[in-house]
């Protein structure tokens, strides 16, 4: 059925209520964002895990071995920052005092008082006072439990999610770069260039990344940047699929046409005229890299490959939860921790994609 | 009286509250009449047929007046039960685009059956034996010998006849047809238009024709309503409102028909493109070793003179190889032959080479909406050439040449920095010409500027070409498959078919005594019935 015209209608945006006055926005992005917050389930979405990766990057605020500000004898003291000795609070021991000793608590509450962090532990603090073996379950000095060695559950997903959080933005904002370059080139250029770059992506992309990773760790010890780098050499290539699609497909957009025959250069139409549609179709994918790349890190950290011991990780949680399984607090907080993770992503990714449908456009 | 529309109102809940459609409009139709709805877009002809099927999009539209009486039975607000009795079976109606129409994965017999085995219970067998009656009657007879034929084997012009036949299924009352031709070449255009005419007379049904193009309407009609902004502002005998119009509207409508001929006069000693030999091939499927099967000569050994001042109309129909042609001589496109532009060969120049050459000649293209990038401002638009060129380094200086350039073609400088969208397709339209004028070319290629415009639009923009080109004295390559606006246009005429010049030379020759049969067939088509 042919729709009834009313161009009239579609004349203004539909609402300016946009906090954005900062910054021009042009009609359509102005729309879009109207269009994701239409979408209420996104923008709720959106606003926990900005919440999630806020307290996250603070999360030595959050859950500490050691308290945040120290007033003893008239001076202030940060064991958040800076490492002291126990004999600065009047101890015994050279060496760094450990503010969970109860010792040096009473030490302190002698002399001034101690601000603590919500948890009283860092994602490597061993509870040494259990009432019962490691793992333990919730109780109200751990909500969520330990795990077998005795370490706060909830202390290492606050740290974990972090690292997880930081890894998949840091991989989402890069390789895009790399993917859009190429793909615009294949695009835009076609015929063989499109060609040569395809056959070789073909094969590239048969590599298989987790067996690749595998190698590496076996040879170089795995850290974060090393595993950013590699899982970068193979991410961007889902980018340029997209990108590629969009440039053949814009190419021959009258406007486009038109600014070639206005004699603009190739690399100006690139980037004025075609990118901006190609870095729609990749924004609509990034949450779901993210997802990815989230997911792909927990795996490896799961088989043991991936970051090493020293540094939190959810991946390295679901095998604690398998190698325990009489302890259902572990795999129980490390599964809703993660699902509930993905939903959002999920339901952020949706948004997006929505609102940048083009036939929600009009 | 077969259809009673009387004092019909309609309207739409929208955002920024309500909306008036049409206004207070009433209308008959009789058995065997013909009536056209007339009028530009947004004069609300389309929402009146659709509200006589109460096919609008209800609750958002509704009908603040109004009766619409069917042999005396009030449609408005009728129960379902009873619309479906009417709706496909009683009244039926077609399309503009008979592709989205039809659905692509079924056999055009086999759609055709279903709506006669849904609406009359007929057997399988009865089913086909009058569905291929049906495709008698609207002269497909080819579809008996071949009755696997899926929708895209079929040409536009043969899917717009599947599309009647499946209206004519049910032997309807009345036939509502919805711009039916408008996405059809003119001959076929001409064929589809008697065809209905003898329908009509065989059938004895009544006829709504909506449409925008008053050839149709002189060709066509008994009666016409002009419709402007939801209102009837006159109505009669086709006859006597072309022949002694009353409503200024309509006075200004019949005056906005194409006619005269090009103001200025070209030098003919003074060429600015040469086209020689020229040819486009584009490879049709390729074998094992990736070497095209066959190749489509979209343009065939081309010869094209323009001069300065001159405007040459290439007249095609589609897959006539007009575009391509225009795209070719830009070099835009790949092709072979001599291209001679301002007294150099550009043929075989690199890239780099032709860039500076780009801004002596510019193309405007058809489609408003498209050409124009959604996210610049008017301003950006028009100053994109400019900086590519590096012509005006100074911003200030560059907006008051925009301001002059958007003068020049009617838009008030005050709006650049405005998006396209903000504006309606005849004001793009100018954009798009401002875009090009501001490089002071030497050449435009005007790839159909007008022909998504409506009537009274086309002949503004038509009568602004005309006065650019006798200003600034640039020659024009005016593609269009509208003869009557090549020929206000054009000094020469180029006749296009299957990618081949048919026939070529000054336009009042061509039009007077054409020499090529494909041109008799055109001209007769397009314009013999206009006279009548």
């Amino acid at each position: 059925m042919k729709p009834v015209k009313s161009k009239e209608k579609n004349l203004k945006p539909l609402n300016r209520t946009i906090p954005f006055r900062f910054m021009k926005l042009t009609p359509l992005t102005e729309r879009r964002i109207n269009n994701f917050r239409a979408n209420r389930r996104a923008v709720w979405s959106f606003r926990i895990l900005l919440v999630i990766f806020a307290v996250s990057l603070f999360s030595e605020f959050v859950a500490n071995d050691r308290p945040i500000m120290v007033y003893f004898k008239g001076g202030l003291y940060f064991p958040v920052f800076i490492s002291y000795p126990e004999t600065e609070f009047g101890g015994t021991f050279q060496s760094a005092a450990n503010y969970r000793d109860p010792y040096v608590q009473k030490l302190i509450n002698n002399g001034g008082w101690a601000l603590w962090p919500l948890i009283h532990f860092r994602f490597d603090t061993i509870n040494l006072n259990l009432p019962q073996p490691a793992p333990s379950p919730p109780s109200l000095e751990n909500p969520l439990g330990t795990d077998d060695q005795g370490r706060d559950l909830l202390a290492q997903i606050i740290y974990g999610l972090r690292v997880s959080l930081l890894f998949g933005f840091i991989l989402t904002l890069i390789s895009p770069v790399i993917g859009i370059a190429v793909g615009a080139a294949q695009g835009y250029f076609g015929g063989k260039v499109d060609l040569f770059f395809q056959r070789i992506l073909e094969i590239y992309s048969s590599i298989p990344t987790l067996y690749v990773i595998i190698i590496i760790a076996s040879i170089i010890p795995p850290q974060f940047w090393l595993l950013l780098f590699i899982f970068l050499l193979f991410e961007w290539v889902s980018f340029v699929g997209i990108v590629r699609a969009e440039f053949l497909r814009a190419r021959n957009f009258d406007y486009v046409r038109a600014a070639r025959a206005l004699g603009v250069g190739h690399s100006t139409i690139m980037f004025r005229h075609i990118l901006p549609n190609a870095l729609a179709s990749t924004l609509t994918y990034a949450p779901f890299i993210l997802n990815g790349s989230i997911a792909g890190l927990a795996s490896l950290d799961f088989l043991g490959f991936g970051l090493p011991t020293s540094e939190p990780s959810l991946g390295r949680l679901i095998s604690q939860a398998r190698g325990n399984l009489a302890s259902p607090w572990i795999g129980l907080t490390t599964f809703f921790v993660l699902a509930i993770l993905f939903s959002l992503l999920i339901f952020i990714g949706e948004g997006v994609r929505d609102a940048f449908d083009t036939r929600k456009m009009l | 009286m077969m259809l009673e529309v009387k004092d019909l109102s309609v309207a739409f809940h929208t955002e920024k509250g309500e909306f008036q459609a049409v206004d207070s409009i009433s209308f008959t139709i009789d058995k065997g009449e013909i009536l056209a709805l007339v009028g530009e877009s947004g004069a609300g002809k389309s929402v009146t047929a659709f509200s006589i099927l109460q096919l609008l999009p209800y609750p958002q539209a509704f009908h603040p007046s109004g009766s619409i009486l069917f042999h005396g039975r009030e449609v408005l607000g009728a129960r379902d039960a009873d619309l479906r009795q009417i709706r496909g079976n009683k009244v039926t109606m077609i399309f503009q685009e008979p592709m989205t129409s039809l659905n692509p994965l079924h056999t055009v017999l086999k759609q055709v059956r279903e709506s006669i085995i849904i609406h009359q219970g007929l057997s399988d067998r009865q089913a086909t034996e009058k569905a291929f009656e049906l495709f008698r009657i609207v002269q497909l007879p080819d579809i008996e010998k071949r009755p696997k034929a899926y929708p895209h084997e079929l040409s536009g012009g043969q899917r717009q006849r599947v599309m009647i036949a499946m209206a004519l299924a049910n032997q309807p009352d009345l036939l509502i047809a919805d711009e039916p031709t408008t996405a059809l070449d003119v001959t076929i255009q001409a064929e589809i238009l008697n065809l209905l005419k003898e329908l009509r007379r065989k059938l004895g049904m009544g006829l709504l024709i909506i449409t925008h193009d008053l050839t149709i309407v002189r060709k066509i009609a008994d009666n016409c309503c002009i419709m402007k902004e939801g209102k009837i502002v006159e109505r009669g005998p086709v006859a006597r409102v072309f022949k002694s119009p009353e409503h200024e509207y309509t006075k200004m409508l019949l005056d906005s028909e194409p006619k005269g001929a090009p103001h200025a006069t070209p030098s003919m000693d003074k060429p600015v493109l040469l086209a020689d030999n020229l040819s486009v091939t584009f490879p049709i499927g390729k074998n094992l070793m990736g070497r095209p099967k066959s190749l489509l000569k979209a343009v065939d050994s081309v010869n094209i003179k323009i001069h300065e001042a001159e405007t040459i109309g290439v007249v095609g129909e589609s897959g006539s190889g007009k575009t391509t042609l225009a795209l070719a001589a830009l070099r835009l496109i790949r092709s072979r032959g001599s291209i001679v532009f301002l007294g150099g060969e550009i043929q075989g120049l690199k890239s780099r080479q032709v860039r500076p050459l780009r801004k002596k000649m510019q193309i405007v293209f058809q489609d408003p909406f498209g050409s124009l990038n959604p996210r610049f401002t008017i301003a950006q638009i028009i100053e994109e050439g400019l900086l590519a060129h590096k012509m005006v380094k100074d911003k200030v200086a560059r907006r008051k040449l925009i301001a002059e350039v958007l003068e020049e073609v009617g838009i008030e400088p005050e709006n650049m920095d405005r998006y396209p969208y903000e504006f309606s397709g005849g004001q793009r339209q100018r954009i798009s010409i401002a875009r090009a004028l501001i490089l002071k070319p030497e050449l435009i290629i005007l790839d159909e500027p007008t022909s998504s415009l409506d009537l009274s639009v086309q002949a503004q923009v038509l009568e602004l070409l005309k006065k650019i080109q006798e200003k600034h004295r640039i020659a024009y390559l005016f593609i269009s498959h509208d003869l009557k606006v090549v020929r206000s246009m054009s000094h020469s005429i180029v006749i296009m078919e299957k990618g081949k010049i048919v026939e070529y030379g000054p336009a009042e020759k061509v039009f007077t005594s054409p020499a090529h049969p494909y041109t008799q067939k055109l001209l007769e088509a397009a314009l013999a019935f206009s006279e009548a």
